[in-house]
Order: structure tokens, then C-alpha cells, then sequence
């Protein structure tokens, strides 16, 4: 079923997410190929923002890897993990904007970190990428001044500030309206075509997943693993498990899924 | 392959059509040429039409990208027609996102200069408006209590055990600290001239009176203040920030009773505990001090019961009750006006500090005034 003839770029292997001994999701095996709009889908309270938790090293897995390009992420040193980290965009629920920063300052931090571009080009390069946001022009407003929508792109035009080879998004439309959502969901198509990147994002958001997902996997919460990993689209009409057929065509689990 | 420093130059074609020849590998860490070099090229030349041609381009990332969008967003402006007919399709797709949503002049008002937000009217009438709302405030609270009183405020009282465990036996390690020392300190200060006339005995009289009276509860509102105080403000405002407090409102509860009240209650209770607490401690800091300068235990405690009596406890009571209330609503009034960041709950916080021990001070001062005046 996949195009196999792509190169991987993040594999999750064998993983299992525990809080203490209560385990949350376990062997979790699939891959991330490059270029990819990899969805992490699955019902409330499945471990879906978990996971991307633990692919960003934000929590520690009980066991299993993540490998990043094949090389291991969860064995890596304090190090390596900050070098592989600094290859990655990630957008927070929530946007994680710095609230006493104005979007400017919140995206030159980075720039001033790890780039040894000037002042003069990181003005420039910060004027970009609120442009491609749809933001040219707001540098000077702080995070509390702008709309829910637009603090979500400006978190966007934060992480894909480096230039990264894989976009984390931890639910990018939630608290979306309908038009807003779409419009970011257009942008992340556009931006992931012009720039190649690999991009990894939570949603269960339905209209998402089947406007812009390449690949998802599917997190039940009763079994506690995956129970179903392919193109969206494919796994509506031919999953063969009912529960993830249902999540997908919005009908109740009372055996609606079988009339035609 | 070696990289090769980026750059750009001015080819003049047909009429006034001028091809923007860049080259290089425009990549992070590669110095570039000043946008502002060409723009007064082209200002000269006066082309009507700029193409950019990457033919001769090298690797590139957002360098490029930001390069290109300097271009446009002046050409736009110029009025002269850009083209990218030439470059890499990924780039053209790029600077298409970029430019779909035309730039934005917010209207952005620039803050004032300080100076100019120093003005004597201005702070008469913010003053006025802080005390207003300050008195609104009491108010509020006043109702909330009288609906307490009547059984029908939603307050909670687990709320309410937490907070007594917070602001009184997690403040015992601070409080005892300060009490010994400022009973020692009391007790040097009379010694040093209680010794000229040989009336070293006094010493006992001076600690109990002074921690009694003022030391005692004064040391522990100010602890209290930047403990319990400062905590009330970053708890409501990080409600605030969190939406918690609008979502308390719209179910129709009153943020005072709910949130204000329960933590009012819990330092009003707490705090006469903790001034008796702190007045013993206070009271064996200064019997250290006297019996270094040979004063027995038992005549130490002979003679601080002769000074103690029941009006002096009092006093130090009644200031505890009151200083509880200005702390509470000091510490509370910050955090559930403050603002929606992280930076606003900080500033609450400190506000919280500042005013609860201004109010302390002048109270504090009142209230002696006042019992001088009665005689007490």
C-alpha cells in the first residue's frame, strides 16, 4: 500500500509510553516517510499529544526507539538530541508564543541562537516569514494583541524559522473557525510542497485529515496500541477494523458504519 | 562542493527592462549584499520592469527568500513590474505565499515617551480611579461576606482548608526565624542603653512589650505578605490568563466569594495564630540575649510576666485580624485585575507585595495613633 520507494525519515519502533506502570500505548511501530503529512489520529485520550510528546523527547518512552534518519533519538546524548532538535519546527497546541515577546523578538530568538545571520538579514528573514504566515507587518505586536488564529501562524512562522526538515504541529486547528483552519491547513500544504519537509502533526480533526494527510496512523484507546496505519482516505473505505472506519466517517459505534 | 559567496548584479535588456542576475549560493552564514545597495541602483537606472534570473544560482534558503521579498514589497511600491518567471519553481511558489496576503499597516501606535506619561492630572485621576476600584473591591467582599454569613455563598470550604495549610504551618520555619531574630534585635537595642543606668532587668519589659504590641504581627504580616500575598496573586492571575475566572463568571459564581473569600478567611484565621506564635519566639530570642548579660532564665521570666497583660495581647491581635484583611485584599485585588501574559501575572505578583506593605505601614501607624489617643 505505501510508496516504499521513499526514504524514511523518522521510524518509531516497538515504543511503548507508560506513566509509571500504567501504560498508555504500546508497540507502536511505523514509519514517517520524507515529504510525508503524517497524521496521528485516534479517539479522546489515546495518547495521541503523548506520543508526539515522546517523538520530541519531551517525555522518556518505557521502551522502544525513535530513530531520526536512522539515527537513534532516544539513545542519543544530551548533544546529538539538541543538534537533531535544531532540524525541527514545532507548533504547541496552544501556539507557546513567549507572551512578554513581540512575534518579532519570538521569532528572532531563534534566528539570534543558532544562525549567525546579521541584524540587517534577520529583520529580513523575520519580515518573510511573517509574510508567508500572512502576517507581513504585525513584527512590533505582542502575542496578546492578535487574534487565536493568527497567534497560531505566527507560532508557525516561529518554527519554521531554521528552515526545518520536519514540522511538529500538536493539533494546529483547534480553536480554529472553519475558514481559519482551512487557511492554515492550505499553508501547511503549501509551505511542506516549496520546502520539502517532513511534516508530523496530532489532529482529529476529520476536514484535516482527509484535505491534507499522506499517511496517518491510527491510536486506539481500548486496545492501547495502533490498530490501523495508512493513507487516510484508504483506511475510511477499507479499514479493516470498524472502530477506525467509524472515527473516520463520523458515524456512532452502534454498527451505522455497515448501511450503505 | 565548495560554496561560493552569494551575490546579484544589474543587467540592463531591451528598453527599460532590467534582469536582476543573482548568484551563488545564497545559504545561512554566507555574508550577503545590502538590499539597500540596490535599491539605489535601480533608483537610478528607473527600469519599469525587474527580472530576477537564477540561472547562475547556487544552493539556497531563506536567505534568498527574504532577499526576493525585499524586492517585490519595494517594486510594489515603486510601481515597477517584478518577475520570477526565472528562478527555481519551489522559490516562485514561495514568494507566492509570501506576497498572497498584502502587507499589513496595522495601525501600531507607538508608546509615548516616559516623560510624557508623567503628568500631575493624570496620576490625581488614576489615583482617584485606583481607589475607587479599590473601594469597590471592599465592597464586593463586604457583600460576599454578609452572603456568607447568611449561608448562601458559593465558597468552598475544602478551598478554604488548603489555604489555612498553606498560609500557617508550611510559614512556621520562616516565621520562627524572624521572630527569634527580631526578639534579639529588640533586645540589643535596650540593652545597649538599658546598661548606662543599670537596669539591665528592663530588658525582659522592652522585648515583651515590643514584640506584643508591634514587632511581633508587624514581622509577620510582611512575611505574610510576600509569601501568602504574592502566592494570591499569581494563583488568580494565572486563573485569569487561563480563562478560569471568565468560566467561574459565566457560571454565574462570584469570583469573590468563590475565589477571594476562602483565602481572606484562611489568613484571617491563620494570622492571629502565627502573631502569638511569633510573640513567643520572639520573647525566647530576647531571654537569649538577656542571659548574655547575665540574666537568669527564671528572673527573665519573672519579669516578662509582670509586663505581660491582656491589653497588650490584644493589640497585637486586633493589628493581626486587620493586617490579614489588607494583605488578603491587597494579594487577591492584584491577581484578579491583572492581565492576560505571563509578564502581567509577574507584575501582579509584585504589586500584591508593594501595596500590602504600604497599606501594613500606614495601618500599622493608624492604628497606634488611635490607641494612643484612647489610652490603650
Amino acid at each position: 500500500m505505501m510508496a516504499d520507494a521513499r526514504t524514511v525519515h523518522i521510524e518509531v519502533s516497538d515504543l511503548t509510553m507508560a506513566y509509571g506502570t500504567f501504560v498508555i500505548q504500546q508497540d507502536l511501530s511505523f514509519n514517517v516517510y520524507h515529504g510525508d503529512i503524517f497524521v496521528i489520529m485516534g479517539g479522546s485520550g489515546c495518547g495521541k499529544s503523548t506520543l508526539l510528546k515522546h517523538m520530541l523527547g519531551l517525555l522518556e518512552p518505557a521502551s522502544g526507539d525513535i530513530l531520526y534518519s536512522g539515527q537513534s533519538f532516544i539513545n542519543a546524548s544530551a548533544a546529538e538530541r539538541e543538534a537533531m532538535r535544531r532540524r525541527w519546527g514545532i507548533t504547541y497546541q496552544a501556539g507557546g508564543l513567549l507572551s512578554a515577546m513581540t512575534l518579532a523578538e519570538n521569532i528572532t530568538l531563534p534566528l539570534q541562537l543558532y544562525t549567525d545571520y546579521s541584524e540587517r538579514e534577520r529583520d529580513s528573514i523575520v519580515a518573510y516569514k511573517l509574510a508567508l504566515v500572512g502576517l507581513a507587518g504585525y513584527q512590533d505586536y505582542y502575542p496578546s494583541e492578535i487574534s487565536g488564529g493568527m497567534r497560531k501562524r505566527a507560532a508557525l512562522a516561529r518554527a519554521i524559522a531554521l528552515d526545518p526538515d520536519i514540522l511538529f504541529f500538536d493539533e494546529p486547528s483547534a480553536g480554529l473557525d472553519p475558514i481559519s483552519s482551512r487557511l492554515l491547513d492550505e499553508l501547511i500544504v503549501q509551505l511542506q510542497e516549496s520546502t520539502g519537509a517532513t511534516v508530523v502533526m496530532v489532529t482529529h480533526e476529520l476536514a484535516s485529515i482527509f484535505d491534507i494527510a499522506t499517511n496517518s496512523v491510527y491510536l486506539d484507546a481500548s486496545t492501547r496500541t495502533m490498530i490501523d496505519y495508512g493513507d487516510p482516505r484508504v483506511l475510511r473505505d477499507h479499514s479493516e477494523q470498524a472502530v477506525v472506519r467509524q472515527f473516520l466517517s463520523r458515524s456512532s459505534a452502534t454498527g451505522q458504519e455497515d448501511s450503505p | 562542493m565548495s560554496e561560493q559567496a552569494p551575490g546579484f548584479q544589474l543587467q540592463h535588456g531591451t528598453g527599460d527592462v532590467i534582469t536582476l542576475q543573482l548568484s551563488g549560493d545564497w545559504l545561512q552564514g554566507q555574508e550577503t549584499a545590502d538590499f539597500t545597495e540596490l535599491r539605489t541602483e535601480l533608483a537610478r537606472t528607473g527600469a519599469s520592469t525587474l527580472i530576477a534570473d537564477g540561472a547562475t544560482l547556487g544552493e539556497w534558503d531563506s536567505l534568498l527568500m527574504a532577499f526576493l521579498l525585499q524586492c517585490h514589497d519595494f517594486c510594489s511600491e515603486e510601481g515597477i513590474e517584478f518577475s520570477t518567471r526565472e528562478m527555481p519553481e519551489s522559490a516562485q511558489r514561495l514568494l507566492a505565499v509570501a506576497t498572497a496576503v498584502p502587507p499589513q499597516k496595522p495601525a501600531k501606535e507607538a508608546p509615548a515617551p516616559w516623560f510624557k506619561s508623567i503628568h500631575p492630572v493624570q496620576i490625581l485621576h488614576d489615583l482617584i480611579d485606583d481607589l475607587r476600584e479599590s473601594l469597590a473591591f471592599v465592597g464586593e467582599i463586604t457583600l460576599a461576606a454578609a452572603r456568607l454569613v447568611a449561608g448562601k455563598a458559593n465558597t468552598r470550604f475544602t478551598d478554604f482548608r488548603t489555604f489555612v495549610y498553606q498560609a500557617g504551618p508550611d510559614a512556621f520555619a520562616i516565621i520562627s526565624l524572624t521572630s527569634v531574630l527580631v526578639g534579639m534585635i529588640l533586645a540589643y537595642l535596650g540593652a545597649v542603653q538599658l546598661q548606662q543606668f543599670g537596669a539591665e532587668i528592663y530588658v525582659a519589659d522592652l522585648v515583651v512589650i515590643g514584640m506584643l504590641r508591634e514587632m511581633g504581627v508587624l514581622m509577620t504580616a510582611v512575611v505574610m505578605a510576600g509569601r501568602t500575598g504574592a502566592a494570591y496573586a499569581a494563583q488568580l492571575g494565572t486563573m485569569q490568563t487561563n480563562e478560569e475566572i471568565d468560566a467561574i463568571v459565566t457560571m454565574g459564581i462570584s469570583p469573590v466569594e468563590f475565589l477571594v473569600m476562602p483565602r481572606m478567611l484562611a489568613l484571617v484565621v491563620v494570622m492571629p495564630l502565627l502573631t502569638i506564635y511569633a510573640d513567643l519566639l520572639g520573647m525566647i530570642g530576647g531571654g537569649i540575649v538577656a542571659g548574655g548579660m547575665g540574666i537568669t532564665p527564671l528572673q527573665y521570666i519573672k519579669e516578662s510576666q509582670n509586663a505581660i497583660s491582656l491589653t497588650h495581647i490584644s493589640v497585637g491581635l486586633i493589628k493581626s485580624v486587620v493586617f490579614a484583611l489588607l494583605i488578603a485584599v491587597a494579594g487577591c485585588r492584584s491577581g484578579i485585575n491583572s492581565g492576560r501574559s505571563s509578564a502581567a501575572v509577574g507584575q501582579a505578583a509584585t504589586e500584591a507585595v508593594v501595596t500590602a506593605i504600604v497599606y501594613l505601614i500606614i495601618a500599622d501607624a493608624g492604628i497606634n495613633i488611635l490607641f494612643q489617643q484612647v489610652g490603650i
